[in-house]
């Protein structure tokens, strides 16, 4: 096998990142729990990486890391921000279904 | 190689499940940790050294401690933490059949995409983490320095904008002043707390 190949055909990471994204989009449908709803999310963030760090290394080209550094600093920053919500909605109420917290609904 | 890809592959999707599935969320947050270290693997895998080193760091190591400490904060006694009505059995037939769709049109646009031709221009063979070799974490660093700076400024930008809203949101309102009144309302919450500890 040449080195500089992919160790298996990029359609399979493509199929493999779009598999664990909608397992994070299912977490986020299904379950009501605002943790794993954010964790859900994290799932959907490191599906759309790992499609980001396949496609650099099929066409050798490091931008690829660069954003997927760039959009783990971004999911840093989104899973503190949810957190501090949620701390702030569980600090009001002692519940934890988000259906009931409607409050910015029109 | 192909072996090690596809039983990664399985480990990830059924970490990824049990995330989703566990009732808990520690158990949840249990499958994520093993979820982002076969990730990391499948980095190592993709010769992305740095971004599977900062995948282990900042998620296993930050985000993840911070999810575990928010369980932590949001189940210790004060707050009783339940894990709410589970509307899976409701909703689960529409949402499944969503998903099949939507990963039928993946499937069908993965199989209509010709197949790519990775461009081999001239890496130097070497030993990892050497300028020069793809994934290194030289090269990693000279692009984020140089072609890359502003966006790197950027996220320095938005991590402080996220550590100000955190502390807006979170932070306590009134600073803590120890009062005669404050003590009493603590005491009745432990008295409270007692309470129920003993009728469970």
């Amino acid at each position: 096998m040449h080195e500089n190949l992919l160790p298996v055909a990029l359609g399979n990471y493509v199929a493999l990142s779009s598999v664990i994204f909608f397992i994070g989009v299912a977490g986020v449908v299904l379950r009501r729990n605002p943790l794993i709803m954010l964790m859900s999310i994290e799932l959907m963030w490191n599906a759309a990486n790992l499609l980001f760090l396949a496609f650099a290394r099929a066409w050798l080209n490091n931008a690829g890391h660069i954003f997927a550094f760039l959009v783990i600093t971004v999911a840093a920053a989104e899973a503190a921000i949810g957190l501090a919500i949620v701390v702030l909605v569980f600090r009001s109420r002692a519940n934890v279904d988000v259906d009931e917290i409607a409050l910015m609904k029109g | 190689m192909t072996v090690a890809f596809w039983i990664l592959a399985m480990l990830l999707i059924a970490s990824a499940i049990f995330v989703i599935t566990a009732q808990k969320p520690v158990h949840s947050v249990a499958g994520l940790l093993a979820h982002f270290l076969f990730l990391a693997i499948t980095y190592f895998m993709l010769s992305a050294e740095f971004l599977a080193v900062i995948q282990l760091i900042v998620y296993s190591g930050a985000i993840l401690m911070l999810f575990v400490f928010v369980i932590a904060l949001l189940s210790s006694g004060v707050m009783p933490f339940s894990a709410g009505p589970d509307r899976l059995p409701k909703i689960a037939a529409p949402a499944i059949v969503v998903i099949a769709v939507l990963l039928g049109f993946v499937a069908y646009a993965v199989s209509r995409e010709p197949a790519v031709t990775p461009t081999l221009r001239g890496i130097a063979s070497g030993p990892v983490g050497t300028a020069g070799v793809f994934g290194s974490v030289a090269d990693f660093g000279h692009a984020l320095f140089t072609l890359n700076l502003l966006p790197f400024e950027i996220t320095a930008f938005i991590l402080m904008v996220a550590v100000v809203g955190v502390i807006l949101l979170a932070g306590d309102q009134v600073p803590y002043v120890p009062t005669r009144r404050r003590a009493r309302l603590v005491e009745r919450d432990m008295r409270e707390a007692i309470v129920r500890a003993g009728e469970e």
